[in-house]
């Protein structure tokens, strides 16, 4: 009797995990955000956007039978967890792949355990230093500082703006925007007459402003995340300054618009398509990628989609893609996102190559004016 | 340098000195009352603000009455934060006080993050936001809502504190407690009292404040930290010596943005709390006091 209930329970064992074995395992996708802490506004749509993705996919049936599974850490911004959490997701989770971080402090400091542990890192932050040089594992989906700062100059350029005033903020955003427009002024005939930072809690920039007053610079760029450059755009308002104002991608989104009210009115800045998808001509390789996330973010979360989220759906799609060609080990799915070519995502249109793993060219950005409200696209 | 840039560099300055020295006033308040520090002051600035958002926004209450509305409900959470975190204490040593209201803000920081989000708002300004001119400089009228609603407090402060029984009594309580306590005083109640006071006017400065400098679940650390700063400078007094702590604050760090380097903005005021810990305990105005070490 005892023999038989033995055998019995073995025979369900058995069962139980060769069962489990011919169902197609699901894939998992690991992702770093900072859905928590000073840079959750970067984390929070960028967590959405993957989930919502990657329910989608499933909803549909997987990827060629397989499900995708989306293990996702909050790192809350700071870059000791961010590498701790890479390490669990990769020796504990067994991700194949890895989305995010949010930040470019937090990337660099994972980039090292990526490369050693050889898993493909896709990263949300907008750091040049994450592509350059190149590194095998590591690629990004966020444009470099340097396309946008590129935008701002050509505009300068073509209207004749020799002399800017650059006012960015203390982090590590601001500080690469910084070095971005330092380095490339000479190339576009512009010289910085004045180089003023504030720090990202700040409340009041007119000391900064009055002194940038007191140079007479033709244009005044700004480098900085919501809401300092809100607050810089009201100070320069009250400061009766007229120079044209330029802000960084950082702030386009509807709530700079709506925290600087009536002093956001006129200000230019270098923007992803994604806040005038609607916009764009229907000739435009992105539209649809941008319609449909923009329709689908508001389907989910009641609330607009951002360029933050479409780093992250362009993230997953190029992960996605790559599966669809055949790769499911870590090896190959690298390999495969190395020979996407003009996938026109949300950033842009990206065509990844050996030499280069950013992918974007200066057509991710648009440069638009913000008026009566809304954005422009300045022509 | 020309003099309207160093006219905008002093008023800036004196604005926001202003906005220091109504959140350092709180510090004081319940120091002079409790012998602690409150570290969650900061918090009942970011509730003002974020109280009197939802006021406009969900119940559609016009600014006059969404300020007082604000103003009610912060101080019922400081009479919570009270009632359920200081009094039960057993021992209230003062480092488990500190302690206690460093948890206690983070706690009302984390609720404020789930209530209300991550993102900042936007407070309309009390009387638009047409800059007034002042010599070669401008302020906002918002500014002077600020200032005047400063000098209103620290006028209602004195009267209190100088002209009322309980004022009185409160001050009994920080010069001696024990005895404040053997002539009738409930020092337990005044303790309550300083909390009241203290959030209804961390409220206060939350509001006011608010519809320039934006308000969200974190703003209340940078404030605090600027607030307790022009207290100490002001030598933790509840008077007009940590309203001058305050301004002088504010000046100095715009000034060092202005004409030294706007990188080093928040160090100068770091460095000047430094200073005035090492050299100046008592404060910059205060007379060398044996008993409070």
């Amino acid at each position: 009797m005892k023999m038989k209930c033995f055998s019995l329970v073995c025979a369900f064992t058995t069962l139980l995990f060769s069962s489990t074995v011919f169902a197609a395992a699901p894939i998992k996708i690991g992702a770093l955000f900072a859905v928590t802490g000073p840079a959750a506004f970067l984390g929070e749509p960028e967590r959405n956007s993957a989930k919502m993705v990657i329910d989608e996919i499933n909803s549909k049936g997987g990827i060629k039978g397989h499900k995708l599974e989306l293990v996702a850490y909050d790192t809350t911004g700071d870059a000791t967890k961010a590498v701790q959490l890479a390490t669990k997701l990769i020796k504990d989770d067994k991700v194949v792949a890895i989305i995010g971080p949010s930040t470019t402090g937090e990337t660099m400091a994972v980039i090292p355990v990526a490369e050693k542990e050889q898993i493909p890192l896709i990263s949300c932050s907008a750091g040049s230093k994450i592509t350059d040089p190149v590194k095998k594992w590591v690629f990004k989906t966020a444009q470099n500082d340097s396309l946008a700062v590129g935008k701002i100059y050509e505009y300068l350029q073509k209207n004749k703006l020799t002399t800017v005033s650059i006012l960015t903020v203390s982090d590590g955003f601001g500080a690469s925007g910084r070095e971005q427009l330092k380095t490339q002024a000479a190339k576009y005939g512009i010289t910085i007459v004045s180089d003023d930072t504030y720090g990202p809690k700040d409340t009041d920039m007119t000391a900064q402003l009055t002194k940038i007053r007191g140079t007479h610079s033709q244009a005044i760029i700004c480098w900085g995340t919501n809401p300092g450059p809100a607050v810089i755009a009201k100070n320069a308002r009250q400061l009766g300054i007229k120079t044209p104002l330029f802000m960084s991608h950082g702030v386009s989104s509807k709530k700079f618009i709506e925290l600087a009210g009536e002093a956001a009115e006129g200000i230019k800045l270098p923007s992803g398509k994604v806040v005038v998808a609607d916009m764009l001509s229907a000739s435009d390789k992105q539209k649809k990628s941008l319609m449909a996330f923009v329709k689908d973010y508001q389907k989910h979360y009641k609330t607009e989609g951002d360029h933050f989220g479409g780093h992250a759906w362009d993230a997953v799609n190029l992960i996605k893609s790559a599966i669809e060609n055949g790769a499911v080990t870590a090896a190959a799915i690298r390999d495969q996102l190395e020979k996407s070519r003009a996938f026109a995502g949300i950033g842009g249109s990206f065509t990844y190559s050996a030499q280069d793993h950013a992918g974007l060219g200066k057509d991710a950005f648009i440069l638009v004016e913000i008026k009566n409200k809304d954005w422009m696209i300045v022509k | 340098m020309q003099f309207d840039q160093l006219l905008q560099y002093t008023l800036s300055g004196l604005s926001t000195g202003a906005i220091y020295a109504l959140i350092g006033i709180g510090f004081s308040i319940i120091y002079n009352a409790t012998g602690i520090i409150n570290f969650a002051q900061g918090e009942f600035v970011m509730l003002g603000g974020l109280l009197t958002l939802s006021s406009l926004e969900l119940l559609k209450l016009p600014l006059w009455a969404a300020i007082p509305c604000s103003v009610a409900f912060s101080t019922l959470v400081g009479i919570l934060f009270e009632r359920l975190a200081i009094r039960p204490l057993k021992q209230p040593t003062p480092i488990n006080l500190v302690i206690i209201t460093i948890g206690g803000s983070i706690l009302i920081r984390g609720l404020a993050m789930l209530v209300w989000g991550k993102d900042t708002h936007a407070i309309p300004p009390f009387s638009g936001d047409t800059p007034i001119a002042v010599g070669g400089a401008t302020i906002l009228p918002q500014h002077l809502w600020i200032l005047a609603i400063t000098v209103v407090i620290i006028i209602i402060n004195k009267i209190y504190f100088y002209h009322t029984i309980s004022g009185k009594a409160m001050r009994a309580c920080a010069y001696n407690r024990r005895a404040a306590g053997l002539v009738g005083i409930d020092v337990r109640r005044m303790v309550l009292f300083s909390f009241i006071i203290s959030s209804a006017m961390g409220a206060v400065a939350g509001i006011i404040v608010a519809p320039l400098t934006m308000t969200a679940y974190d703003v209340g650390v940078m404030l605090g930290l600027k607030g307790f700063c022009a207290a100490i400078i002001g030598g933790m007094s509840s008077g007009i010596s940590t309203v001058i702590g305050g301004l002088i604050l504010g000046v100095l760090e715009s000034l060092g943005a202005g004409l030294i380097s706007s990188g080093y903005k928040d160090a100068i005021a770091f460095i000047i709390l430094l200073l005035i810990l090492f050299i100046r305990p008592q404060g910059l105005f205060g007379k060398a006091d044996s008993e409070r070490v």
